[in-house]
């Protein structure tokens, strides 16, 4: 549905966003994954018409948009802090839409009233935006949005401004609000929490170019270099002979990947490395690896210790809740190999790839 | 790169600003030492047993004498001149009559015989007998005992002369003439309401056309005349010989106005003598005034024919004492008229409002 | 209770000053009229408003007023974006260009606009001259500066995300204009208009020079009736009309202005590049400038114009006291004394107006304390709508004797210049004040810090550019104060507005190219302080 070839904008001397091109299939999610710089958001005001391109172009359904307002695309954006209009009630900015397509006061008041509904403020059409709090203002910002069912749907970092509990569930009730909906968004963020929760495609950008992409899925299990794992909420990666002595007690130094990978590092001269969730290790009484435990520390699901392994060093690791374990302990580790990474390449110990 | 220059840029605004400031060299508190020399005279004449001091002089804007002549009566007398001019001759009537118990001044100056009557109903004016005494032309018929005559300039209707030779054709003489068609949007006068010319100019009329004025002004007004707010506008901005731009060669003016359009040796003006309406302006000593001998002093001084002489030339007025001597282009180009229009001044003081309030509702019609 | 006490212990300064600068001083005057013969007299006042006259020229002032108020927001919008929006090419120089007219003297300007739509004028045949439409001009030409930075600093701090939310849910760029833009503008243009009212109702010598004779407003027949005919009953029926007006107006502007949310997120937008879809603006904007600039350079040339020739003369002459001994002083001490005068008056106001900010922005704790502040806040706006002949002479009438005999003091005339700066500083300061979220206040107070040393780390880095930028208003007002100055000043040290209003009303050439030159060099001098403003870039709301 939106596809986006080669495009690269220009602030001045910088080059914000460079050769970018992506899909972006109807009804699906994409999220845009980056650290704040990385060019992220000017992508998406690019495709929303509020930056003009340098170079490449932006289809919607095999038409550019060259040249086409902001106005006339028939898109909705939504700010990371909602930016409702101050001076508007909640209704009068759920209705700013159907108000300027001249829909009938009885149609959008009912309009507003379903939106609202759905987003949980069924009540709040009278008052102004200053009196709600962070949450119910994205609520708000959400229904103004998909008030006219926009052909694509821009989310701008919409959950970052909320805290811990309230994006949990935000997130929930938006990601159903656009499967209902069968909305098709664009999202840009560097929260990959928040991406995992509400898109089903990835795109990780840095210093304005998209560094992978693919299906959410594909891109957290095999991430391309180890900058982007730890973007990804890897928690540690291992190198060399540290990263072969897990794989092999993993048992994973043979699998087809692994080997290629490994090959290749070798053939390129350099080691492998692997990428590690802070569960990927787990105190198991027959694990392959052992080592004495520094640090431990409960947390409500499970315990959070840090071990130094032998010719491995620090690493992190989980034990079930009510496990016996204390700081000065040996324990012994085994490894889930849904939680780690393989990562073809350390790009870190080679200049010329960065 | 971009940032630093711009970090120059506004560090040498700044330096800038603060160089304007510091070369305005901070404040009143911290100015020249004339006027700190100033402040102590003050504080001596504030005790008026002490001889001496400063005497101060209320007048209005127009007020100018040379600066050497002013040293000069620090010289003969031993008084310090201080001026506070400002306002029109209104504003100073005004000023007068409402701080008539507590003066802003030990004498004042300019009052003129279309304003008298205010300032000397209040009470404002102490009994003054000058040492030397003015014509008697000049005095006026009620208060002649405290207000001094020193000046008398008198309005008349100007023309411009090289115009109306240019067109050929013959210049006005009477007020009667302006409403003439053949003088057809040729005149512009500052209002009465607005300008003490004005005001003059309309005095003429009234004494020459009594309680008629009105419809002689329709006539004006239907003769196409402009009447515009100062003296300034109109001269200096719709007649012919005083703009580039100006239209109108028929303006109110004043008698010596021709003086100062001289060319070579001819004016290119004329004050037509039978519309000329006299301003005489007065001075007198303020009753509670702080130096009441300095302000004594100062008024004969300023009938004294040094004085007398620079009036010319300082206000653009003519002297009342005949022994004054009258500059050069004055004595040849400012024809004074003879027989000047008068109205007294109670009567002007008594119709003023009603006179200029009718007068606004004719030219606004 | 206590906040309140503490509140009016806080206020007590700054409304001392005004108390004896400008409500005693108003007071006393007014008073002449209601005593008649040691009798109080009200209802002889209240008949003076029945008169038709008076009507008349009450419907006038509230007409041109409100018409120019209009006409100077509707032209000075487009500008304000155009200078504060895009990326013009010298638009630093042009914004301080544009503040020019906002201090010449009105005699000047007069003259100015006479010598274009004068009979003989280049504009002569559109027949404006004395007409209500030159009226109305001029008082735009004065003012639509006011409304160009006030709403410029406002747009240029305007967060564009609102508009960008608007234009992504199909609001085309006029519908954001109205939409979005508008209303959140709405305080600045509220603000702006209700200061550009306040000047026009109270202009004085631009009515009379293009109004001729004519048409009157309130300050004019205050004049008129003070001076000329001595009604002081009827001078004094009108300065209380007038107060009424203003306060109302004061009331109403107040009540418009109100926003739900002040602490808003303000950010400086970025310039943008000018494109083709800019153009109704870019002309709108050529317009104005056109029309700002026409009767300056008419002011320009005929300063060079001397005899029938043209070169410097007339500068030269400033160091003189002009023909036939017009001045008193040459030219440029005036100027000199101008700019002290201007450096008293500038730290006045701005002390002044710096804590009377302080005390209008605080966070008020109940409804009874809001209200005292916006009482407050009107009360410091007052002077801007005051006759300046009911204040000048009742300065004389009151300020006469100890302790308050400020009536010979040299410090009178900039006093009164930093009461009529003062709206404007405390205009510009109070948003940014306002800005401020005083749970930084709050942080800074809980890491130990005073009241005072918050002060310092909180609000003194915010605001001491917007400071800077309103000194230099207070300056450049300064500069150009006419009518309190006219009315206060010495004769051995006026200002430099004074010296070209004497040399105008001269006889001799010189003394006219003088008085231009001299209109040039005030302008000049104004520009350049406006210059040294804009380096400032004040990112903040400034809108008086």
């Amino acid at each position: 549905m939106l596809s986006m070839r080669e495009v690269s904008v220009r602030y001045g001397d910088t080059l914000a966003v460079d050769r970018v091109s992506l899909d972006l299939p109807e009804g699906g999610v994409l999220a845009v994954l980056g650290p704040s710089g990385c060019g992220k958001s000017t992508l998406l005001r690019a495709v929303a018409g509020l930056e003009p391109l340098s170079h490449g172009s932006i289809d919607v359904d095999g038409r550019d948009l060259a040249g086409v307002p902001t106005h006339r695309r028939g898109f909705a954006l939504m700010f990371q802090d909602g930016q409702l209009f101050a001076h508007l009630t909640v209704a009068r900015n759920v209705a700013y839409a159907l108000k300027l397509r001249r829909t009938s006061s009885s149609r959008t008041a009912a309009r507003v009233q379903e939106l609202l509904d759905l987003v949980g403020l069924g009540d709040y059409g009278d008052r102004l935006p200053a009196t709600l709090s962070g949450g119910e203002r994205q609520r708000v910002a959400l229904a103004r949005a998909l008030a006219v069912d926009p052909r694509l749907l821009l989310l701008d970092e919409p959950l970052s401004a909320l805290d811990a509990t309230l994006r949990e569930r935000l997130a929930g009730d938006l990601r159903e609000i656009l499967q209902v909906a069968g909305t098709t968004a664009l999202l840009v963020t560097h929260d990959h929490e928040e991406a995992f929760a509400l898109a089903d495609g990835l795109a990780v950008m840095r210093a304005g170019r998209v560094v992978q992409a693919g299906p959410i899925e594909e891109v957290w299990r095999a991430p391309v270099d180890e900058e982007t794992a730890l973007f990804l909420g890897y928690a540690r990666v291992l190198h060399g002979d540290a990263a072969v002595r897990v794989l092999s007690v993993a048992g994973l130094e043979r699998a087809p990947a692994v080997t290629s990978a490994v090959a290749s590092a070798v053939a390129s001269a350099v080691t492998p490395a692997v990428a590690l969730r802070r569960s990927a290790l787990v105190v198991d009484e027959t694990g392959g690896l052992s080592g004495r435990i520094e640090s431990a520390r409960a947390t409500p699901e499970q315990v959070r210790l840090v071990v130094h392994a032998e010719h491995i060093g620090h690493l992190d690791a989980v034990a079930p809740l009510g496990s016996r374990v204390a700081p000065g302990d040996s324990v012994r580790l085994g490894v889930d190999v849904t939680r780690l990474a393989v990562l073809a390449i350390t790009p870190r110990l080679d200049p010329s790839l960065d | 790169m971009k940032s630093a220059r711009k970090h120059v840029v506004l560090t040498t605004s700044l330096a800038a600003a603060l160089t304007a400031m510091t070369l305005a060299s901070c404040s009143l508190t911290s100015s020249p030492d004339k006027d700190s020399g100033k402040a102590t005279d003050r504080e001596t004449t504030s005790s008026p047993s002490q001889a001496g001091g400063t005497v101060v002089l209320a007048s209005h804007e127009s007020f100018s004498l040379p600066d050497t002549l002013i040293k000069q009566f620090k010289e003969d007398t031993g008084y310090d001149l201080e001026v506070r001019a400002a306002g029109d001759a209104g504003t100073l009537a005004t000023k007068l009559s409402l701080t008539a118990n507590n003066p802003i001044g030990d004498a004042a100056f300019g009052i003129d015989n279309t304003f008298a009557s205010r300032p000397l109903g209040e009470d404002v004016f102490a009994p003054f007998t000058p040492a030397t005494t003015p014509p008697a032309e000049y005095a006026l018929d009620e208060g002649a005992d405290r207000l001094v005559p020193i000046d008398a300039a008198s309005v008349c209707v100007n023309v411009d002369t090289a115009w109306f030779k240019a067109e050929k054709l013959d210049p006005p003489k009477t007020l009667a003439d302006l409403t003439d068609p053949a003088y057809k949007g040729l005149f512009v006068t500052p209002g009465a309401s607005t300008s003490s010319p004005g005001m003059a100019f309309f005095l003429a009329t009234v004494a020459e056309y009594g309680d008629d004025w009105e419809s002689y002004w329709t006539g004006l007004l239907d003769n196409d005349t402009l009447v515009v707010d100062g003296w300034e506008d109109a001269y200096y901005g719709d007649f012919t010989a005083g703009s580039k731009t100006g239209k109108r060669p028929i303006v109110v003016s004043y008698d010596s106005s021709p003086a100062f359009t001289v060319k070579g040796d001819a004016t290119t003006t004329a004050a037509l003598l039978d519309t000329c309406f006299r301003q005489v302006e007065y001075a007198g000593v303020l009753e509670g005034a702080k130096n009441p001998a300095g302000a004594e002093a100062l008024i004969d001084w300023m009938l004294s024919d040094s004085v007398q002489s620079a009036l010319p030339e300082s206000m653009y007025v003519f002297p009342v004492m005949e022994s004054a001597t009258i500059p050069k282009d004055w004595a040849k180009f400012a024809v004074r008229p003879t027989a000047p229009y008068e109205v007294p001044s109670e009567e002007i003081a008594a119709n003023r409002e009603k006179w200029l309030t009718d007068w606004t509702d004719v030219i606004s019609r | 209770m206590r906040r309140i006490a503490g509140l009016l212990l806080l206020a007590l300064g700054p409304v001392l000053v005004l108390g004896v600068l400008f409500v005693l001083p108003v007071t006393g005057m007014v008073s002449q009229g209601f005593w008649v013969d040691d009798r109080f007299a009200p209802g002889e006042v209240l008949q003076v408003l029945a008169r038709p006259r008076v009507h008349r020229i009450a419907w006038f002032t509230l007409w041109s007023s409100g018409i120019a108020t209009l006409v100077a927001i509707t032209l000075g919008l487009p500008v304000a974006y155009a200078l504060h929006r895009l990326a013009l090419p010298g638009r630093t120089t042009l914004r301080a260009a544009m503040l020019v007219p906002f201090v010449l003297p009105t005699v000047v300007v007069g003259v100015a606009f006479r010598t274009l739509l004068g009979e003989g004028g280049p504009l002569g045949f559109l027949g404006l001259d004395g007409s209500p439409v030159a009226i109305v001009a001029g008082m735009v030409f004065f003012n639509v500066a006011v409304v160009i930075r006030a709403v410029g600093a406002a747009w240029e701090s305007l967060d564009p995300r609102p508009g960008e939310a608007a234009a992504a849910l199909g609001a085309s760029p006029i519908q954001v204009l109205r939409t979005v833009t508008l209303p959140a503008l709405r305080p600045a243009i509220i603000g702006a208009a209700s200061v550009v009212f306040l000047f026009c109702a109270t202009a004085f010598g631009i009515v009379l020079t293009l109004g001729g004779v004519r048409y009157g407003t309130i300050e004019t027949e205050i004049y008129f009736l003070t001076t000329t005919i001595f009604d002081l009953q009827a001078a004094a029926a009108l300065s209380v009309l007038q107060i009424v007006v203003v306060v109302l107006l004061l009331a109403l502007s107040a009540r418009l202005r109100h926003v739900p949310d002040p602490t808003a997120h303000r950010v400086v937008a970025r310039p943008r590049a000018v494109r083709l879809a800019d153009w109704p603006v870019m002309t709108a904007t050529v317009l104005v400038l056109s029309f700002v600039a026409l009767p300056i350079l008419t002011l320009v040339a005929g300063s060079f114009q001397v005899g029938e020739g043209w070169g410097w003369g007339n500068y030269r002459a400033l160091t003189t006291t002009g023909d036939n001994q017009a001045l008193l002083v040459p030219v440029t001490a005036a100027l000199l004394t101008s700019l002290r005068t201007a450096v008293d008056a500038t730290w006045m106001a701005l002390a002044l107006g710096l804590m009377v900010s302080v005390i209008v922005t605080r966070r008020s704790q109940s409804i009874s304390e809001r209200r005292v502040r916006s009482l407050l806040d009107g009360f410091f706006m007052l002077p801007l709508g005051v006759s300046a002949v009911t204040l000048g002479f009742g300065f004389l009438i009151t300020l006469d004797s100890p302790p308050l005999d400020l009536r010979d003091s040299p410090l009178l005339v900039p006093m009164a210049q930093a009461l009529v700066a003062l709206p404007l500083i405390v205009r510009t300061l109070t948003p940014v004040l306002g800005g401020i979220d005083d749970r930084q206040r709050q942080a800074a107070a809980s890491l130990g810090a005073s009241p005072w040393r918050a002060m310092l780390t909180v609000d003194l880095p915010v605001v001491w550019k917007p400071m800077l930028a309103a000194s230099g208003f207070a300056f450049a007002v300064s500069l150009g104060e006419f009518g309190a100055t006219s009315f206060l000043a010495r004769d051995d040290q006026p200002t430099l507005p004074i010296v070209i209003y004497r040399l105008i009303g001269h006889p001799g050439e010189m003394n006219f190219g003088m008085a231009l030159a001299a209109s040039v060099v005030l302008a000049t001098a104004t520009a350049c302080v406006m210059v040294a403003v804009e380096r400032l870039r004040v990112p903040s709301v400034g809108a008086f």
